[in-house]
């Protein structure tokens, strides 16, 4: 009964309420790093070098107004949020953030599920946020945000199939859709698949960037060309689901590549003994720091580089990144069939 | 009991978007509830153990296909009223015809099935494989490779045939 119902119960209580706190804490990050780059302190009177800003947020963007347009499809207005959000989250289901540990005297795995196709249970959901950004631009009635959300929905589609294809490298590799048998066999070859498969994981993290919509591949928020973006419309609660939406996808693809790159929990050199002592950190935090590792680039990104153009952004998508893509599947399927 | 009440509730939800989807004025709606409609019969596959069939309609048609007919509808402008047809009786006629004839079919599908007992396609034991994904694909590259192949060679006449007709000049 415990087993069955409460920890798992538990499990997804805390896995939710430690991505919205990390999510709401990953804004300040950004706005901190980003005003860093820039010589700028950052947001800083609210608390203490300002740590008590994102609750400020929450509580302004809580008793804003909450303004339906006039012209807008009501309904599928006030569904393309909860589009966007629910995906976003429930993708957290299948990333292992550690192995099954000892906790109270009981067995506890530190993954909400082990399903047998959890890399396309991850791919399929993101698939459907998708439409989030579409019904949002469609439901508002208005040039700018559909215009966005066609560039969006274009962008996405474009760069899943990179992503995808890396993926399967990835698979292939492993020889398992799980996402636990991927960290698994990455500690039994003694190898991160980063190192195995670099142009995949190059690959990955350029298609992971405009696939979340970040910089500098964030066309369909383009403030200069498009007023805002999709969201143009939205105000209060409504627009921060979105915000949130984004952010969580960035902690997602951050996750996801940890764990089919970066050798998931294990820590650096699982093989190598003398390097016991590092056991002493829990394998949670390894995940999390190699995560943050990735969320901080994908910021660092976003401060360096300029956007990129829309027909730049489809060249780099359809003729560079997917042939690419497609020849390191063919390299690998050819060398695992030659060495296995 | 459990299982039993899941099947029917899923299957209401199916045949209840389904109905939606043919019934809704608005174009776009209709599209979504055809996405809902994908959702519940993805459900449908988990409740039969197959995940990855689950997990592809997803990503196929829900992510996929329909992404696309979205795109169609929004950019095509089905806003105004269709022109009245010349003879609506027709229309009618016509749609009761084919909705017979389907129902014929598939009356005849369900009374061949009754009659003769179900075999399994597979011997359990000829399958090496353990695991849903292993074993569709073990199924794939052995029993089923040529309907596996010829679809993929469709596949990829329908891939030449886009890139002749988009692309004027070759």
């Amino acid at each position: 009964m415990v087993d069955l119902f409460v920890i798992p119960l538990l499990k997804i209580v805390i896995v939710l309420n430690a991505t919205l706190v990390a999510v709401s804490y990953l804004v300040l990050l950004e706005r901190k790093v980003i005003a860093w780059a820039q010589s700028r302190l950052g947001p800083m009177r609210v608390g203490p070098y300002g740590i008590l800003q994102p609750i400020a947020d929450a509580v302004k963007l809580m008793i804003k107004e909450d303004i339906t347009p006039a012209r807008a499809d009501k309904w599928v207005f006030t569904a393309a949020p909860i589009i966007s959000m629910v995906p976003a989250l429930i993708v957290y289901a299948v990333i292992p953030f550690g192995p099954v540990v000892n906790l109270f005297g009981r067995h506890v795995s530190l993954y909400i599920a082990d399903i047998n196709v959890g890399l396309l249970y991850i791919v399929s959901v993101a698939s459907v946020g998708v439409y989030g950004i579409i019904l949002a631009g469609y439901a508002s009635n208005s040039k700018f945000p559909l215009l966005a959300s066609l560039r969006a929905s274009a962008q996405l589609i474009s760069y899943e199939v990179a992503v995808t294809l890396t993926l399967v490298s990835v698979i292939l590799m492993s020889g398992s859709l799980s996402m636990v048998s991927i960290v698994r066999a990455q500690e039994s070859s003694h190898l991160w698949y980063a190192f195995a498969q670099p142009l995949a994981f190059v690959i990955f993290i350029i298609g992971s960037l405009a696939e979340t919509n970040r910089a500098p591949f964030d066309m369909p928020e383009a403030e200069q060309e498009l007023t805002g973006g999709f969201h143009t419309e939205y105000s209060g609660m409504r627009f921060a689901l979105f915000f949130l939406a984004e952010y969580a996808n960035m902690i997602v693809v951050s996750s996801v590549a940890t764990t089919l790159f970066l050798g998931g929990w294990l820590r650096p050199f699982p093989n190598v003994a003398l390097l016991g002592f590092l056991d002493i950190v829990p394998s949670w935090t390894w995940f999390l720091i190699k995560s943050f590792f990735f969320l901080y680039v994908f910021i660092w990104i976003r401060a360096t580089l300029p956007r990129y153009r829309y027909d730049q952004l489809m060249r780099i998508g359809w003729k560079v990144l997917i042939p690419m893509a497609i020849a390191n599947l063919l390299v690998t399927g050819i060398l695992k069939v030659v060495f296995m | 009991m459990g299982e039993a009440i899941a099947f029917y509730v899923i299957a209401a939800c199916i045949l209840g978007f389904a109905v939606l989807v043919i019934s809704t004025k608005d174009t776009v709606h209709s599209v979504l509830f055809l996405v809902l409609d994908f959702l519940f019969v993805a459900a449908l596959y988990v409740l039969l153990g197959a995940q990855f069939l689950a997990a592809i309609q997803i990503l196929v048609y829900a992510g996929g296909i329909v992404v696309l007919y979205l795109f169609v509808v929004m950019l095509v402008n089905l806003k105004r009223p269709p022109e009245a047809h010349a003879d609506p009786h027709r229309k009618t006629m016509l749609g009761f015809g084919l909705a017979a004839a389907v129902l014929a079919e598939l009356a005849a599908v369900a009374v061949y099935s009754a009659n003769v007992p179900a075999r399994p396609i597979v011997e359990a034991a000829a399958v090496p494989v353990t695991g849903n994904t292993e074993v569709v694909g073990w199924m794939l590259y052995t029993s089923y490779l040529i309907p596996f192949e010829i679809a993929s060679m469709l596949l990829l006449v329908a891939m030449i045939g886009a890139i002749v007709l988009a692309k004027r000049e070759l």
